[in-house]
């Protein structure tokens, strides 16, 4: 009986006259084609000097990373007592540390180490977060309230004891603790994600009451639906742009480690080993914590300032 | 607008014994689903339902320590083809009913028949049968549609949780059909929501709504949210819809002059229970329970010379709190009738006795002790 | 906006009883909007004019410009992205517009109070009512704590809060919504202004309730002869409180009229579409007018007359040339007072 599809409207009622003469006068921008709102995001990044900025350190950070040799000639393993912290030159740029390597060549080296952690260690923790939050904010009651406690308990934990504990588990056969990519990022990982999932939880609950998944509820939508299709997408945004902002706190956070001597460990460079190695003679000259420290600091402000830009350009309420 | 046979509605008391068909099987409960309703006929039939949402206290270990009464006991019937209007003021619980009637929350007590099915109890396949069959339209337009799926997707929606409706080849057709039949340029189909304006917006929801042939459409203020000049057009399409389409609506506003409008009947809702229900016209030019009496006169009408005739009541105090509602007559508080008896009895929904035999538009079901007869919407 | 050159130019501020002219004057207004899909122009040159003890309700539906002309008489339009860039508000003669910042203050909640439509929003949900509503005789008139609370029951019994004595400390979320409107009420009318611009200020409101804030509203009005702008998209609520009503559509005023003319004789056509399109409460309508298309984009209005796109009358002429506010007359040339349309034919609109 009712089959909408062979149905058309009417002509001449009042009513049908509306939409379509004025379908070109409608607030829609470009006729011909139309935009998502993530493509009305990127045009709006593109034009912001912040985005700009930040994305052009870490491009630069992230082609260094992958191929150091373009940068620095030098190698960085190459060590002779000889030129043992001697100042920046036009020889090496950043001089040469106290063993007499050239922090130039091992602090673009370094940043292989410290993005790479960065990257892996905050994926794998937006990973957990996302699946935890989304899991705990949608179904609610009993789930939430032992997803959440979880949450607290890992948040009760000092960093530091926390990670010297998991990275003291990493040992070789012999028991030797490895000094290794692996042990940092397992730690990082595993320490990482409360606050992402706690954000996480909180949009996918605010995200949960709203009309369009109460619309897909009633129509006998089911849970996988809901959860991926409706109420993903659209509490993703806080999610991404925190990750994006501790991405350069993980990457200080690896420094600190390798600083203490936890973490990555020699014949590994990272930013965090040549911090912890300059100390030792930082009475005599600064230059060997200088840089690295520098480039840590850089690469964590593009990252935040990147997560900024992001969230601006996605919060719909600027629209 | 359907003609009702109005003579055997009215004359029927709301009671009638509804016959609960024991589905023995799923598949007699579907086919019972699938089988078409004559026009005129019940299609669904609420009884005595009841939401109360528990108050707890504490983090861990909850206790309740109260109940909001959000719909306390109310029954009604939707015919097939009619447009039925549920009218009140905020909080009197006319929300709580839609989405009791879409399954979105479970109730306290009560039944919901729909085609002799108890659709309270029912779950799994003939559950999904009866959701294809019951549709909604939402109040806010800006925020019923995801805004980041196209008008395609959210059309196309209904097709992918119910694939039998339709082919999957012949969905992109269907879908802009609908958008056709909405009165929308079909070429809409790749844009986004929020590329359009309010009154689109709502007729997107509708085309939602439309897309699996349903036989009720709820309408939970569906025009409230637009301005005054697309809200004739939404109300205009939704007519159109219904003749065609054969729907019946539950059409639930705050909005009084809309009600009239576009119902067949209407019910008027107070604190959670029915305090009157009858015909568009009984209910206008014939109210005898004094909340619709005062309703009616507080409506701001558009025209000053006709205002000035009208006798106008003005409450005093505001609705109370549903988690605590009065004793006897929920109204009592704010009535001006309002007697010793009020407090200790609670008036039912009938058909006041001393209407019974008049046989004139004050025969109608209202749960007032004092039912009397007052015109409050035409000038004096 | 208020430079120091500009101040040079303000006449001297006259006393209350030398000024004869309107309360409040709004002269050619533009207000526009800088976004990204463009500069939108939210006002086009509104004027109207409201003396004391008067009602203007200015109808609009969303994005007509209503709302936009009041917080720019309030000077609470965000700017940027907002910008004026011409026009005058002249309260008592004086234009607030060039004022400096300091004087202006002194007029806005103090000689001019506005109400807004959502009541819990524009109360600080951590102070309680009484603290709040003393909060303006303590900053405006630097009253004790004590005496400023004894104010504010007062003013809470002024407005009818039953009990305002006991309910003086509780906190706004402890109130039904028609309460918290009367608190805002309340609170506009503290510093007894010469003004008051009321957003919407029932439309959150259940209808029974409305009917008593309206009341209530227009009694205050009358007994402190104040003027009352009262911007909403209602036009029953309209019906019930104005004096004389101002239509705007687009950022502009179509039509002017006393308030009984313009219900009975309306003389541009969106009036008309707009009194047609609204079901009736006391009979049963067939099928509702329907104005055609949509409320034009602020960033792309058509030419000519804004409305000409949906105006069943328009010809060709409506989409080239922009129709003044034309003095609207009698068949026979008598004057209308207070009447104008913006219509290129308002003579046949009116005169059918």
């Amino acid at each position: 009986m009712r089959d909408a599809t062979k149905t058309s409207v009417a002509p001449g009622s009042a009513d049908e006259a509306t939409a379509e003469p004025a379908a070109p006068a409608a607030p829609v921008r470009d006729a011909a084609k139309p935009r998502s709102l993530l493509q009305d995001a990127v045009r709006d990044l593109v034009r912001k000097p912040l985005f700009l900025v930040s994305s052009g350190i870490i491009l630069v950070l992230v082609v260094m990373a992958a191929f150091p040799t373009l940068f620095a000639s030098a190698d960085p393993q190459l060590c002779e007592l000889g030129r043992s912290l001697q100042k920046p030159s036009a020889d090496a740029w950043f001089g040469y540390d106290a063993r007499g390597c050239d922090v130039y060549a091992r602090t673009i080296h370094g940043a292989r180490t410290s993005i790479t952690v960065g990257v892996l260690a905050t994926l794998g923790s937006a990973v957990i977060a996302l699946l935890l939050g989304l899991i705990s904010g949608f179904y609610g009651r009993w789930i939430d309230a032992v997803i959440s406690r979880g949450i607290d308990i890992v948040m009760g934990i000092p960093f530091l004891v926390g990670a010297i504990v998991i990275l003291n588990s990493f040992r070789d056969e012999d028991g030797f603790r490895i000094g290794g990519i692996w042990g940092v990022l397992t730690a990082l990982t595993v320490l990482g994600w409360m606050s992402m999932a706690r954000i996480m939880r909180s949009t996918a609950m605010q995200t949960k009451q709203s009309d369009y998944v109460t619309a897909a509820r009633s129509l006998g939508a089911s849970t996988g639906r809901l959860m991926f299709r409706h109420v993903l997408p659209n509490a993703l945004t806080p999610l991404i742009v925190l990750a994006t902002i501790s991405l350069g706190v993980i990457i200080s956070a690896e420094a600190t480690l390798s600083f203490l001597g936890v973490g990555i460990q020699e014949p590994t460079i990272s930013w965090g080993v040549m911090i912890n190695q300059s100390l030792g003679r930082i009475r005599e000259s600064l230059h060997p914590l200088l840089f690295p420290a520098g480039f840590v600091s850089i690469t964590v402000l593009a990252f935040i300032m990147l997560g900024d830009a992001v969230r601006d350009a996605l919060d719909p309420k600027l629209r | 607008m359907a003609e009702l046979d109005k003579e055997s509605v009215d004359a029927t008391p709301n009671v009638t014994e509804v016959e609960t068909v024991d589905a023995a099987t799923v598949e007699e409960a579907v086919a019972a689903i699938e089988a078409p309703v004559e026009r005129g006929e019940p299609i669904l039939q609420v009884r005595n339902l009841v939401k109360h949402f528990p108050l707890t206290q504490g983090i861990l270990f909850k206790k309740q320590v109260g109940a909001v009464k959000a719909v306390d006991g109310i029954s009604f019937d939707l015919f097939q083809g009619e447009t039925l209007g549920i009218v009140g003021e905020s909080g009197c619980g006319k929300s709580t009913v839609a989405k009791l009637l879409m399954m979105l929350e479970k109730a306290t007590a009560g039944e919901v028949f729909y085609k002799g099915q108890d659709i309270t109890k029912l779950s799994g396949r003939a559950l999904k049968a009866v959701r294809r069959n019951i549709q909604m339209v939402f109040q806010d337009p800006y925020t019923s549609l995801n805004p980041r799926m196209t008008v395609g997707d959210i059309i196309g929606e209904p097709f992918e949780i119910h694939p039998e409706v339709a082919p999957k080849g012949s969905r992109r057709q269907k879908v802009q059909d609908l958008l056709d039949v909405v009165g929308l340029n079909p070429e809409y189909i790749n844009r986004y929501p929020h590329q359009f304006s309010g009154g689109q917006r709502q007729r997107i929801g509708i085309a939602r709504g439309l897309a699996l042939n349903p036989e009720i459409i709820i309408c939970d203020e569906p025009v409230s949210a637009l301005d005054v000049s697309v809200q004739a057009q939404v109300i205009n399409l939704m007519e159109k819809l219904q003749d065609e389409f054969n729907l019946s609506y539950l059409f639930i506003a705050h909005d009084l002059s809309i009600v009239r409008h576009i119902s067949d009947r209407v019910g008027v809702m107070y604190l959670g229970k029915m305090a009157e229900i009858g015909t568009d016209a009984q209910i206008y030019d014939h109210p005898t329970h004094p909340y619709t009496q005062a309703l009616l006169s507080a409506v701001p009408v558009p025209d000053p010379s006709a205002r000035e005739g009208r006798e106008r009541i003005i409450l005093t105090g505001d609705v109370p709190s549903p988690a605590n509602p009065p004793s006897g007559c929920r109204f009592r508080t704010r009535c001006w009738k309002a007697e010793e008896r009020c407090s200790t009895e609670m008036p039912l929904l009938a058909i006041p006795e001393r209407f019974v035999a008049s046989g004139t538009p004050a025969a109608h079901e209202s749960a007032c002790h004092f039912a009397e007869e007052k015109n409050v919407v035409h000038a004096a | 906006m208020t430079t120091m050159e500009k101040t040079a130019n303000v006449p001297a501020p006259r006393s209350d009883e030398d000024y004869q002219g309107p309360l409040l004057e709004v002269r050619d207004l533009h207000v526009e909007f800088h976004t990204r899909e463009g500069v939108a122009k939210a006002v086009n040159g509104v004027n109207y004019t409201v003396d004391a003890g008067e009602t203007l309700a200015v109808l609009g539906e969303s994005g007509s410009g209503k709302s936009v002309t009041a917080q720019a008489i309030m000077g609470i339009l965000d700017m940027p992205p907002g910008r004026i860039p011409q026009g005058e508000i002249l309260f008592r003669g004086q234009d607030m517009l060039t004022m400096p910042e300091n004087e202006r203050r002194k007029i806005r909640g103090r000689k001019v109070a506005m109400i807004f439509q959502d009541a819990l929003s524009s109360l600080n949900p951590v102070l309680t009512v009484g603290y709040q509503l003393g909060e303006m005789f303590r900053a405006h008139l630097g009253m004790s704590k004590k005496d400023a609370k004894l104010k504010a029951i007062e003013l809470m019994d002024r407005v009818r809060i039953p009990a305002a004595k006991e309910r003086v400390n509780d906190y706004p979320h402890q109130f039904s919504g028609g309460m918290r409107q009367r608190i805002m009420i309340a609170m506009a009318l503290a510093l007894e202004p010469d003004l008051i611009i009321a957003d919407e200020p029932t439309t959150a409101l259940d209808v029974t309730v409305q009917a008593q804030v309206m009341d209530l509203l227009a009694e205050l009005q009358r007994e402190y002869n104040m003027g009352l702008i009262l911007i909403t998209h209602d036009l029953g609520v309209v019906a019930d409180v104005a004096d004389k009503i101002a239509v705007m559509y687009a950022g502009r005023i179509v039509e002017t009229a006393p308030v009984h003319e313009l219900y009975s004789r309306p003389s541009h056509p969106y009036t008309r579409g707009l009194l047609d399109s609204i079901p009736r409460l006391d009979q049963k309508g067939q099928e509702l007018y329907a104005i055609k298309g949509l409320p034009p984009n602020l960033t792309r209005i058509p030419a000519g007359c804004a409305f000409n796109p949906r105006c069943p009358k328009a010809q060709d002429i409506c989409a080239t040339d922009i129709p003044l506010l034309h003095p609207v007359t009698e068949r026979d040339g008598t004057d209308l007072p207070g009447r104008g349309s913006a219509c290129h034919f308002w003579k046949e609109t009116i005169h059918g």
